[in-house]
């Protein structure tokens, strides 16, 4: 029984556990050709494409890739200013 | 029934590509199949050692595609398994002597004589994986549960799809169970997730593979190796059967036995 708790408490420290989490971004980043460096590029682009026809809350733009399977997609979530709440806000 | 082709690949060398492809195809020629193994590593041949068959090599895969000699002269039958042949990589030559439509022209020629014809890749994704993969029907990919393995794997099944030759299937081979259990391995449940494929067989790390090796016996055909038994449910499973994932934390011998009962014994 102090086994099993002691391996739940030192899943993080596992040699296993940090191979995983450092694959997961080695293979995200070798099937997209896509980094957090570029993620904020694109970002910054994206809020000023659309600021120009749209308000948003710029800070709380997020650009994020998802994982399916093997299939990834760039999902963006990008809050709008309502247009009648601009004033009083 | 004209044959299948399956070409067994890995991107990183020594992760058991050879081991494999002579593993699978000496369990399905036991099952009474007709299989031929070409061994498309050209220049660092190894798949006639794996198989025995070094000594009765007079032509090669090269000596074919040149019109040296006839296709069936360079097929060398095992004397085991009657239904089991190989033809052998050129050892002198470099992998730009063959071309991908050379091995599609090729395995069109086995096809209407066997089951199952295979195709062990060299590592890398140059022109000698672009001549295994060409005239593929199934591809298998093979890694370790090790992170330059799965990052190469993972490369590798994106050029498979990239070729149309998807989807690809995936063999985990060399897995220490033991440091599994201590996290200190990849799970097999953790290279699936990364590589996101369908998984054709879990190999337990076996000594035995290795004695086998040595002796030029396939360790598939050696009734007692857990590694010949994953490499036959492989086979099976290419024949359509559901066969079960193996149980690796089940530990064989003596104190295997031990624990088994154990835990049989304590609920």
């Amino acid at each position: 029984m102090t086994r099993i708790l002691d391996r739940i408490l030192n899943r993080q420290e596992n040699s296993a556990y940090k191979a995983k989490e450092r694959m997961k971004l080695i293979l995200l980043h070798d099937r997209t050709n896509l980094n957090e460096k570029v993620l904020e590029v694109l970002k910054d682009e994206l809020i000023g494409v659309i600021s120009r026809h749209v308000e948003i809350d710029e800070k709380a733009v997020r650009i994020e890739i998802s994982q399916q399977g093997r299939e990834q997609r760039l999902i963006a979530d990008i809050p709008i200013r309502a247009a009648g709440r601009r004033r009083i806000g | 029934m004209p044959a299948k082709v399956i070409t067994i690949t890995s991107g990183k060398g020594g992760v058991g590509k050879t081991t494999a492809t002579a593993n699978i195809a000496a369990a399905l020629a036991a099952l009474g199949a007709k299989v031929v193994c070409i061994d498309a590593d050209i220049g660092l041949r190894n798949l006639d050692v794996v198989l025995g068959l070094e000594n009765r090599i007079v032509y090669d895969l090269v000596d074919v595609v040149e019109g040296r000699c006839r296709l069936r002269q360079a097929m060398i039958r095992d004397k085991r398994l009657p239904e089991l042949y190989l033809i052998p990589a050129a050892q002198t030559r470099d992998k730009s002597a063959v071309s991908p439509s050379d091995m599609v022209r090729l395995c069109d020629e086995l096809r209407p004589e066997f089951d199952w014809i295979f195709i062990d890749s060299p590592a890398g994704i140059e022109r000698g994986f672009r001549n295994a993969i060409a005239p593929a029907d199934i591809s298998i990919v093979i890694t370790n549960p090790e992170v330059s393995a799965v990052r190469d794997a993972d490369r590798i099944i994106g050029l498979i799809e990239a070729e149309e030759k998807g989807p690809a299937r995936l063999i985990i081979n060399r897995i220490k169970t033991d440091m599994v259990k201590k996290g200190d391995m990849l799970s097999a449940e953790d290279v699936l997730e990364l590589l996101a494929v369908e998984l054709l067989g879990l190999i337990p790390e076996d000594e035995g593979v290795i004695i086998s090796t040595n002796r030029g016996v396939p360790v598939a055909l050696d009734g007692k190796s857990r590694a010949g038994q994953a490499f036959r449910n492989i086979a099976s499973r290419l024949n359509g059967e559901q066969v079960p994932f193996m149980e690796l934390e089940e530990q064989s011998g003596f104190f295997g036995q031990i624990s088994r009962f154990w835990r049989k014994g304590g609920g």
